[in-house]
């Protein structure tokens, strides 16, 4: 019984493609494994919108968005339709042909991303040789369509958001994909499948996910920080800051434009999620042995549901950074960090399994991080704090 | 036609066209991009050898040239892009013609 | 000349020459981004993955961006309103079009190229990666010196001097 509820969609797919002849037998495989993605991601994206405002609202002290449907839950229809019947709005001065195809490269790309992310158990869309290298290589593609985006609006405001926006991405992609390295040389292989199935093992209870030794912890946390920034969200959002910029690069898009690129940028969260649960979590693996019963899908989705939970609340409680203090970050801290980390990763595989590893992997990242932390703020002393007026 | 020759005819007309860009624009940015083009066109030559050649020794040269073929280009459009930047500071233009205090 | 071949080569030949001969420079970067697109294709077309994964990656990636970022540096987002070809472009023409013949005639004269397509060579990633560091490994290690210089050398060379009061 477990098997099967496990290969359900597998059996399907295999049994559909049965079903048509032989020649289209390629054609319709990739079809339907397109169309699953598609709408799951799709409807996924959906969810995460109005968790996201009902979540943000909560965190301010305010309910979020409770009018249509009950606790507000069919509030993406709404947006949908707003989305789809607003008018298209475009600047008689825009460059037309650029300002159109800026949302579609946006969205290809990212989605193209998702398919080497294996979902189930035999369930990656595209299982590549080399997957990963693909991930990153389709997602230095997306920053062309920021820049797309800005430029051809012909409006100051939103050239400059893309041009910080583009920095922020370029300056983040180095730490993101250094901090996939160590997992990469500890597999050995570039392949998702092949870097899941290395984390499958039991050791009593504790799963042997990457997350539970020191390097997988520092470069989990190294990711996730350089994928919050890829994706442009807060506290990275300073090229779409809604208080500073008024929407950066996008300002001059309405309608079902914006609405794309507000998938874009979601899909592409959920694409750099699903690699940080490929790399860290394990993939589509169960925690304890014992809860192996249930499917690896569901499994997927709920840590993936986990990291989107994470995601919204950083975004609601931790303030945005100015453009110097990012770029610093990325630089001066996340850098070094990563490349500690890399190196903190080769002595764990070359040291046998013991107590002695673990010492030297904490040891090795919390002492940079300390150092590296005071070098990067230090220089300000912060007195005793004073009020002006509440004394 | 084989493959092969359809992709060395491809290789040398994008050799060709880039040649030509470098050598009539004048923007430097431009002639700039027309060695890049001529760069990627050595590349698709490689790898057409590599996958329609006969291998007699290593099966890996034409993708590792490739490689290397591609990190060398990035390194050298990034200093020739900081060299461009430079001249622009210096005469607030960045054409070619313009750039002549050593005629006569 | 398969369907897939045909088309991609218009791709890659269209955005080239539409890099090279449009007016404004914005337009000519992403004319570029399109070659390289279709370059990349031709790649995977012709089973080489890893090699295209990169020239997405770095070309694509990193200097279409750059080559957008030095446009918007250097003023030249506007168009030019002048004349945007030099003033000896019949020669430059001439010589590509030499260049082009000379190449086409020994394509179709050569002999070695007129036989029947053998099997695609099955390279893994891992293959490529034990060559890099067994055989290549002094070519990857000076690749590496002059990534380090260049970038080093980029920033000084761009850098803004320090004004002399």
């Amino acid at each position: 019984m477990g098997n099967g509820i496990d290969q359900i969609f597998v059996d399907g797919k295999i049994w559909l493609v049965s079903q048509t002849p032989l020649v289209a037998q390629p054609i319709v495989s990739a079809v339907i494994s397109i169309a699953a993605l598609i709408g799951a991601f799709a409807t996924l994206f959906a969810l995460t919108t109005i968790l996201e405002r009902k979540g943000l609202g909560r965190i301010q002290n305010r309910y979020g968005p409770n009018r249509v449907g009950p606790f507000g839950i069919l509030q993406p229809l709404a947006d949908g339709l707003k989305a789809m019947t607003k008018e298209d709005v475009v600047p008689r001065a825009a460059d037309h042909v650029v300002h159109f195809l800026a949302p579609l490269i946006l969205v290809v790309p990212v989605f193209l991303a998702l398919s080497v992310i294996p979902i189930g158990r035999n369930m990656t869309a595209l299982d590549l040789d080399a997957g990963i290298l693909f991930f990153f290589a389709v997602g230095a593609a997306t920053e062309l369509s920021v820049f797309m985006a800005g430029w051809s609006s012909r409006n100051k405001y939103s050239l400059l958001g893309a041009m910080r926006a583009i920095a922020q991405m370029i300056s983040y992609e180095v730490p993101l994909i250094l901090s996939s390295i160590p997992v990469i040389l500890i597999v050995g292989s570039l392949s998702a499948t092949a870097i899941v199935d290395a984390q499958g093992g039991y050791t009593g209870i504790l799963p042997h996910w990457f997350l539970l030794t020191p390097w997988g912890l520092a470069g989990f946390i190294l990711f996730m920080i350089a994928a919050t920034a890829e994706s442009n969200r807060s506290p990275f959002d300073l090229p779409e800051g809604e208080s500073e910029i008024i929407a950066g690069y996008y300002i001059e898009y309405s309608g079902f434009k914006f609405a794309l690129f507000f998938l874009g940028e979601y899909i592409g969260m959920f694409a750099v999620s699903g690699l940080a649960i490929t790399l860290f979590l394990g993939g589509w693996h169960a925690p304890f042995p014992f809860l192996e019963f249930i499917p690896s899908y569901i499994w997927f989705f709920a840590k993936l549901l986990g990291i989107i939970a994470l995601l919204i609340w950083v975004r609601g409680t931790v303030p945005r950074l100015r453009m110097d203090q990012l770029m610093n970050f990325a630089w001066k801290f996340m850098l070094p960090m990563t490349l500690i980390n890399l190196l903190v990763a080769v002595l764990w595989q070359m040291m046998g399994p013991g107590w002695g590893r673990w010492l030297m992997g904490l040891a090795l990242v919390i002492g940079p991080y300390i150092i590296l932390g005071k070098a990067l703020v230090g220089h300000r002393n912060w007195g005793k704090r004073t009020y002006r007026f509440a004394d | 036609m084989s493959p092969l020759s359809a992709y060395l005819l491809l290789s040398s007309f994008l050799f060709a066209i880039g040649l030509a860009g470098a050598l009539t624009r004048r923007n430097a940015i431009l002639v700039l991009i027309g060695i890049e083009l001529m760069l990627n066109a050595a590349n698709l030559n490689f790898i057409a050898f590599w996958r329609f050649g006969s291998h007699t020794g290593n099966q890996v040269t034409g993708i590792i040239f490739v490689i290397f073929s591609i990190a060398v280009a990035a390194a050298e459009a990034a200093v020739g892009l900081a060299l461009i930047i430079a001249i622009y500071r210096h005469y607030k233009s960045t054409d070619v013609e313009d750039i002549k205090t050593l005629k006569g | 000349m398969t369907a897939t071949f045909i088309i991609l080569a218009i791709i890659t030949i269209a955005g080239s020459v539409a890099a090279m001969t449009l007016r404004n420079l914005v337009h000519c970067a992403l004319a570029l981004t399109i070659t390289f697109a279709g370059l990349a294709a031709l790649y995977l077309h012709l089973d080489a993955q890893f090699a295209g994964f990169a020239q997405l990656l770095v070309y694509i990636g990193a200097v279409a961006i750059l080559i957008v970022f030095v446009v918007l540096l250097t003023r030249g987002s506007d168009t030019p309103q002048g004349a945007v070809f030099s003033s000896g472009w019949v020669a430059g023409v001439a010589v590509a079009a030499l260049v082009f013949g000379v190449l086409a005639y020994m394509i179709r004269g050569s002999h070695a190229i007129g036989q029947a397509a053998p099997a695609a060579p099955d390279v893994s990633v891992r293959q490529i990666g034990d060559q890099l560091m067994i055989k290549y490994v002094l070519p990857l290690e000076v690749v590496g010196l002059l990534l380090t210089a260049a970038l080093i050398g980029a920033v000084i060379i761009a850098m803004r001097e320090p004004e002399q009061t």
